[in-house]
């Protein structure tokens, strides 16, 4: 079988990102100019966002991916590029550069959706994933259910009507003081917490619904830290990290199951920078046993935004003949079709 | 005028009176803690406008974009540093555009917003919320006046 090398570029947020992937599944290269260490710099909160910035990495993130694989810009077989959801302005420089490669090394150009990305990096990790599945894509900007019925055909079970996931653990992690990423932060906390720790209301919407609500759940916890404030009680930070983090585990974990249910896959996928957490890989591992159905999740450097993933889900369209025209715009409200 | 919401569903109800009397080129700024319901105006705002999908908070993704009876650019600036920022990413040609700008944590983007902006002041009173509309110039005065009659109309 003939190589198949293609160049991802990724821009949708706050990463300038690029990757070679070969065949859709070997990860030649995979470049983040990741801007964290920028962040924690500044106190927590996170700054330095801007279209200029992936103007300014995207020729070396590009060339340091090319560099790393060993690929030449004449060897690759298509440019891949995210074309949504995301900022009009970051996104536009990544599918400028795109369509720029493509055309001056004659080859398609193809348009991945970020949501889709982030599901297809359990495809770099677990090529031979067999359909239906259903996927729980959590990270800081989405909170999707989504059943893939094959390559390219998705269908929105559920999604957050507030917060997503990942955006909760920010803001309590915030307002509790222990700094950014909440993610990481909230876990390390809960670790010390005893048993479930405080009880935190779960939103489980109307019967049947697979759609999300963290709001409440973040004014909850909000409000148990100010009325402890205005009695100027301590507050137990661990014992408030593990019922939040509980509270916010036993509705991703409800609601998937339900969802696998509903859409009759027996393979559970999770996906987003949320899934590197520990509590939710252990209760839905453990779920998913008891069902008899099986859960992968990505490695956690593909589960946060980055390059490879669009690679691996361009590979897939690749195959499919699915090339975008000279004409490929940014779209910044997409959805998942 | 000043405004108190009891609950969501009242913050809903006032968001969405906001919603249906926008026009093109209008900005709201919405202010207030962490928790106090800037999502929830803003949600009804979008309903307000017409618009089905759930509109869900931009904190991470900075704008989300919707169309409605007019474009609807729901932005959340907690995370941007400084004003460039705001020039990078385009704020003004979402404030002089063809839709409603609706703008949470504007501070940082104050240089860059227009005159006539419309003010939402949102603070805790205990489980209730207290609601403050301020206008800066002609239109958002208007917008005001109208509330005003559509609340007084309503009770």
């Amino acid at each position: 079988m003939k190589r198949n090398l293609i160049l991802a570029i990724e821009t949708s947020c706050d990463e300038t990102a690029a990757a070679v992937i070969e065949n859709g599944q070997r990860i030649r290269s995979n470049i983040v100019s990741s801007q964290i260490t920028v962040h924690q710099k500044f106190g927590g909160v996170v700054p330095e966002i801007a279209s200029r910035h992936h103007l300014e990495n995207l020729p070396w993130v590009v060339d340091q991916a090319l560099e790393q694989a060993e690929v030449s810009f004449a060897e690759l077989d298509a440019v891949a590029v995210t074309y949504g959801p995301g900022l009009v302005g970051a996104l536009l420089v990544g599918v400028a550069g795109a369509k720029a490669m493509a055309a001056a090394q004659g080859i398609p150009l193809i348009g991945v959706n970020h949501i889709e990305g982030h599901i297809y990096a359990n495809f770099l990790a677990h090529p031979a994933l067999g359909f239906p599945l259903l996927c729980l894509l959590v990270s800081g900007g989405h909170t999707h259910l989504v059943a893939l019925e094959g390559h390219g055909k998705y269908r929105v079970l559920g999604r957050t009507r507030d917060d997503a996931a990942g955006e909760a653990f920010d803001k309590v992690a915030r307002a509790m003081g222990l700094g950014y990423p909440g993610g990481p932060k909230i876990q390390a906390a809960a670790a010390n917490g005893e048993g479930a720790g405080i009880e935190l209301p779960r939103a489980w919407l109307e019967p049947g619904s697979l759609d999300f609500s963290f709001s409440g759940l973040k004014s909850a916890a909000l409000n148990y830290l100010n009325r402890a404030a205005q009695k100027g009680e301590e507050v137990n930070k661990s014992d408030l990290a593990a019922g939040f983090q509980q509270a916010v585990v036993d509705v991703l974990v409800g609601k998937t199951l339900a969802a696998a249910k509903q859409s009759g896959a027996g393979t559970v996928l999770l996906a987003g920078g949320v899934a590197a957490n520990q509590a939710l890989r252990r209760e839905l591992g453990e779920a998913c046993r008891q069902e008899g159905l099986d859960l992968y999740y990505p490695p956690v450097e593909l589960c946060t935004d980055n390059a490879a993933m669009i690679g691996c889900a361009a590979y897939y369209k690749f195959l499919a003949g699915e090339f975008a025209g000279p004409d490929l715009n940014a779209v910044p409200g997409m959805s998942l079709a | 005028m000043r405004i108190t919401s009891k609950g969501p569903a009242d913050t809903l109800a006032l968001g969405e009176i906001l919603g249906r009397l926008a026009r093109p080129g209008d900005v709201y700024c919405l202010l207030g803690e962490l928790g106090v319901g800037k999502t929830a105006l803003a949600q009804g705002i979008g309903r307000g406008l017409g618009i089905e999908e759930p509109v869900s908070s931009p904190t991470f993704t900075l704008i989300h974009e919707y169309q409605g009876r007019m474009p609807f650019y729901h932005m959340d600036l907690y995370r941007m540093a400084a004003p460039e920022e705001g020039e990078e990413l385009g704020l003004q040609e979402y404030f002089w555009g063809q839709g409603l700008s609706v703008v949470e944590w504007p501070q940082v983007a104050a240089e860059l917003l227009p005159e006539d902006i419309l003010q939402v002041q949102m603070a805790f009173e205990g489980e209730a919320r207290v609601i403050e509309l301020v206008p800066h110039g002609p239109r958002s005065q208007q917008i005001v006046e109208e509330v005003t009659r559509l609340v007084d109309s309503e009770h």
